[in-house]
């Protein structure tokens, strides 16, 4: 089965639903019209960008460039897990902190799997490398921003019951323990659930394209199950050290909570 | 506010004072180590640098105004090697039931959360002990007890303890001395020689 390749009718075929959708918004005034017009435009700019560059990234092969793409892909995501965050850690150590989350989450499960599960020569080959780095970036981000928003907020409620514990003479990891796993069980949870629903519920997207454009099933699904593991890996990882270095900025050398390096507030 | 000094003697039991929001609670917070501060804390002349921050909390410890928990039961608070006979003896000193340890904390009134928060504190046997008003949720009776027992305390360990209160008459009851925190300092009140 060859691919069946798309024409700009085929696009506008399924664009005009939303225009359709647009109408029924207007019909029912949910007030989305605008949104939606204006975010698919921005989402099909977007897509056809970044098509063009994968092109140009893929003819190159260039391991300048693939780093180039990684790591403005990587920051990125540490920006997004960063604005996710109702309390968040005020200036560049909180931006730091989920960019090395999401570092440990995905650059570093990545290049792992290019270079000792798949073997693929040269390792950084962009058509591997990028598609990849992008999957677990993006899958790994929930349960990060999750696990980061839930551990400021706990902090900050519950900041009563962490002195009461430090003056009980604990150390700042045993006073904050229980809000700690608790954290960590928030952020991994959606992930190890989501393996459960993977092949019964939902055809997962990766697969499933990797079918459209005629991979046998299985060899699609081999690759399906990598892309599991990686992602509750990488996820697991990742929260683990969100959460480990979240706790080493807001608690100070003195075991104090520094609750002030905090900004913002939930509503 | 200004800079300004005290000390505490072994054994002694110091007053203080001052209007709502000047800052008792906060320097009590220092002196735990649980917010920064300029200045220098020091216990029998070592200064507390020198201790790590737990190590120093298990001596100098806080009796917060508003008592926190974590776990469902009271028992759980309290470390599981802690000798049960004087356990029992202290309760029944506060009067509080013997069987409180079992019950669950949702169960427990204002007061009779304050005078476990005590307990729990005593349990590293500090040697400073800092109240942010203990008796506030107690009734006479009860007040009484939880004076005579921090007395106790602190005649049978030579402990020293800041006490935190807006009723001048317990104060003076309870403390050789009364210092009053001002905008610019603290400043002594009530000293009666013939102490406590």
């Amino acid at each position: 089965m060859n691919l069946i390749s798309l024409s700009s009718f085929d696009l506008a075929i399924a664009a005009s639903l939303l225009v359709v959708l647009s109408f029924f918004s207007m019909l029912l005034s949910l007030g989305l019209e605008k949104k939606i017009i204006l975010l698919s435009c921005r989402m099909t700019a977007q897509l056809l960008l970044i098509g063009l560059v994968l092109r140009y990234l893929f003819a190159s092969g260039s391991l300048l460039l693939v780093l180039l793409m990684a790591t403005v892909m990587l920051l990125a995501a540490g920006r997004e897990v960063w604005a996710r965050q109702r309390r968040k850690i005020a200036g560049i150590s909180g931006y730091t902190l989920s960019i090395g989350a999401m570092f440990v989450s995905s650059f570093s499960v990545t290049v792992l799997a290019l270079v000792v599960i798949i073997r693929v020569d040269p390792w950084y080959t962009p058509q591997y490398a990028i598609p990849l780095l992008g999957m677990l970036l993006g899958n790994t981000m929930t349960g990060i921003s999750l696990a980061m928003d839930r551990m400021t907020d706990q902090l900050y409620t519950l900041r009563g019951v962490i002195e009461q514990r430090l003056l009980l003479g604990q150390t700042w990891q045993e006073a904050s323990r229980d809000i700690r796993s608790d954290c960590m069980r928030t952020g991994m949870i959606p992930i190890i659930n989501s393996m459960a629903a993977a092949g019964l519920v939902s055809l997962p997207g990766m697969m499933t394209g990797q079918i459209l454009s005629g991979t046998p099933p299985v060899e699609a699904v081999k690759y399906q199950i990598l892309i599991m593991f990686l992602i509750a890996a990488g996820t697991g990882f990742g929260v683990i050290c969100a959460i480990w270095m979240s706790g080493l900025l807001l608690f100070d050398k003195r075991h104090r909570l520094r609750l002030e390096i905090l900004k913002g507030s939930a509503k | 506010m200004g800079p300004f000094s005290f000390a505490v003697a072994e054994g002694e039991c110091v007053g203080l004072t001052g209007r709502s929001g000047i800052g008792k609670s906060q320097l009590l917070r220092a002196l735990t180590e649980l917010i920064p501060f300029q200045g220098k804390l020091l216990l029998d002349g070592i200064p507390s640098s020198n201790f790590q921050a737990p190590e120093w909390r298990a001596r100098v410890t806080m009796v917060p105004a508003e008592s926190h928990w974590w776990y469902d039961t009271v028992g759980d608070h309290f470390a599981v090697v802690a000798d049960t006979e004087s356990m029992a003896r202290d309760l029944a000193f506060l009067g509080l039931d013997p069987q409180v340890r079992g019950w669950e904390v949702s169960r427990l009134s204002t007061g009779e959360k304050q005078r476990l928060a005590l307990l729990r504190a005593l349990q590293n046997e500090p040697i400073v002990l800092l109240l942010d008003e203990p008796s506030s949720a107690l009734d006479a009776h009860n007040t009484e007890l939880l004076e005579e027992f921090v007395a106790t305390y602190r005649e049978r360990t030579g402990a020293s303890v800041v006490w935190v209160s807006h009723d001048p008459e317990q104060l003076q009851r309870v403390s050789a001395r009364v210092l009053r925190m001002e905008p610019d300092g603290l400043t002594e009140i009530f000293d009666s020689s013939a102490g406590r």
